[in-house]
């Protein structure tokens, strides 16, 4: 007999699943909803959840995210990294996003083009940048930050947004490819911010569409949005996350997987979320539209292949 | 043409400060797409920041908001927001400003318990995230020999808290939580609460006279007799296996040593 050789630090004993993100509906997880998902015939592709939520020591709300984690993939999606902020990044909230990357192990880390922290405070919304090279240099080594600490690339989302900036210099796809170019991030394509963005600045989002880097997509999110009016009476866009998918948005994204191919796609449902079916139709209409397009697409099945 | 770095900096200071003032001008730079104006296009930022955290304080503070009413917390809320955004991206973090600010606020000076119950509200969400422990199990109590007993000390769990008010603010959070009337709870009664969680589910207990003292000690570390002999100096009456017993189902230590002081109580 050789003789047994001492436990090695190096092995990982993790505790949960490996692998990437399927390329099928996922869905925003509420705790409200945890229990009918693991009891579900449906198998949702995955799950997404805001790392602040989980940022906490411990709880109930991890027990809840650890029963979710070991049955599906998981996607971490930050909501207040600030990564646009003048300020820098806060070095404390990544720290804690770490903690929380480490503690889950998800498939995916995304972040949005946004910030929302300043010397004043947190404000809880996500609030636009000027596309201009002062804020892509700025926006840029903040992600390079954020990368270096979690070891490993996140995706950048592109944002919702309701007013211009008079320094903005650059278009929002030529801003967003070159943070990626220069970040070495992936993206996350929201196409429901695309459509209201379009219309709240007077885009085409096919215009949009075009321009945007499909290639560096590793994620897409879709929501509902809201119908307001502005200060010249026309219509403008709110974000809301409160109502299924526009019939609009749909249209746009079986456009992007007949181009781009299958991709891992989260229906989000953040305000007077539904029960647990209603989300769930929402999150198989995707299902569909994947199963239906994604084959059949130009790119052709790089996602699935991975 | 971009704007040069001495005109731009600070930006988002402005921005921000616009955001939680509906008094001050647009920020510098803001405009509409094609010419268009931004008034009403800034204000649904405005909106955003103040209602989603006006729907967090609702959440964290739910016995609050049904005891003075949801239009006027909405309000109320409104004007803490304005005085005390919150400090980080951990939303269930803020508020911890929110007792004081209510116990000042003249409106609601008559209702002086009000303070105490938001107070019990941090403290119950605080213990929802601490961190995991499992409580003390009595077995480990067990096998101590009773002529140790005096010298043990305890942890606490990281969910253990204690508030003492001047008011009946356990009986009221508990109504107002348990969506009851505040039927024959005499607010000025002196009340002590205890928030643990033993079980993974934050649970909210009275304290009877004299036990907020044992058990503040022993959390502060002091040995078994030590906070025993004191509390029973100040309530001859307290009841010590009594106490004891209640505070292992309680779960508010999460270990014990027999003779170890904790060096940080250590004179």
């Amino acid at each position: 007999m050789t003789q047994v050789a001492p436990t090695s630090p190096i092995v990982t004993t993790s505790r949960f699943p490996d692998g990437p993100l399927p390329p099928r509906a996922g869905a925003g997880l509420k705790p409200e909803h945890i229990d009918a998902i693991l009891a579900d015939d449906y198998r949702i592709g995955f799950l997404e959840v805001h790392a602040e939520n989980y940022m906490g020591d411990g709880g109930p709300a991890h027990r809840g995210l650890e029963a979710i984690r070991v049955k599906f993939p998981l996607s971490v999606h930050g909501v207040g990294l600030s990564i646009g902020s003048e300020s820098g990044i806060n070095p404390d909230h990544l720290e804690r996003l770490a903690r929380v990357v480490e503690r889950y192990e998800p498939a995916m880390v995304s972040e949005h083009l946004a910030w929302s922290s300043h010397d004043a405070g947190y404000f809880n919304d996500l609030l636009p940048v000027p596309y201009n090279a002062r804020t892509l240099d700025r926006v840029v080594a903040h992600i390079g930050q954020i990368q270096d600490r979690l070891k490993r690339p996140i995706l950048l989302e592109n944002p919702s947004t309701y007013v211009a900036f008079e320094q903005t210099t650059m278009s929002e796809t030529d801003f967003i490819r070159e943070i990626a170019q220069k970040s070495g991030c992936g993206l996350l394509l929201d196409i429901n911010n695309v459509f209201v963005s379009a219309t709240n600045h007077g885009w085409k989002p096919m215009h949009y569409l075009r321009d945007f880097p499909l290639e560096l997509v590793e994620e897409i999110h879709l929501a509902g949005h809201a119908e307001d009016t502005d200060d010249e009476g026309d219509l403008l866009l709110i974000d809301a996350h409160d109502r299924p998918v526009s019939n609009e948005v749909w249209k746009l994204y079986e456009i992007v997987i007949s181009q781009a191919g299958a991709l891992p796609t989260l229906v989000e449902w953040d305000n007077d979320v539904p029960e647990w079916p209603v989300l769930r139709r929402e999150a198989r209409l995707a299902d569909a539209i994947l199963a239906r397009l994604g084959p059949a697409s130009l790119l052709g099945s790089r996602h699935a292949a991975e | 043409m971009p704007r040069s770095d001495a005109v731009t900096a600070g930006e988002q200071h402005d921005f921000g400060a616009a955001l939680l003032d509906p008094d001050l001008p647009l920020p510098e730079g803001i405009v509409g797409p094609h010419g268009k104006k931004a008034e009403k296009r800034f204000a649904v930022y405005r909106n955003n920041v103040t209602v989603s955290l006006i729907n967090a304080l609702a959440d964290i503070f739910p016995a609050v908001q049904r005891l003075v009413g949801e239009d006027f917390f909405r309000d109320m809320a409104r004007l803490y927001i304005a005085k005390e955004p919150p400090g980080s991206a951990v939303i269930f973090e803020y508020g911890g400003g929110f007792a004081a600010f209510l116990q000042n606020f003249e409106p609601l000076s008559r209702y002086p318990y009000l303070a105490d119950v938001a107070r019990l509200e941090k403290a119950w969400l605080a213990a929802f995230h601490a961190a995991d422990a499992a409580p003390l199990q009595p077995e480990t109590l067990a096998v101590i020999p009773p002529n140790g007993l005096a010298e043990i000390r305890f942890t606490a769990h990281p969910a253990a808290r204690i508030l003492q008010s001047p008011f009946a603010a356990v009986s009221i959070f508990t109504a107002s939580r348990e969506q009851r009337p505040l039927d024959g709870i005499k607010p000025a009664t002196h009340e002590d609460g205890l928030i643990t969680r033993p079980f993974d589910a934050v649970e909210v207990r009275q304290l009877p006279p004299g036990a907020a003292k044992f058990l503040g000690a022993l959390i502060a570390g002091d040995p078994l007799g030590e906070a025993a002999g004191h509390t029973m100096a100040d309530h001859p009456g307290f009841d010590l296996p009594a106490a004891i017993s209640a505070m292992l189902e309680a779960g508010v230590f999460s270990a014990c040593s027999a003779s170890q002081p904790n060096p940080e109580h250590t004179p």
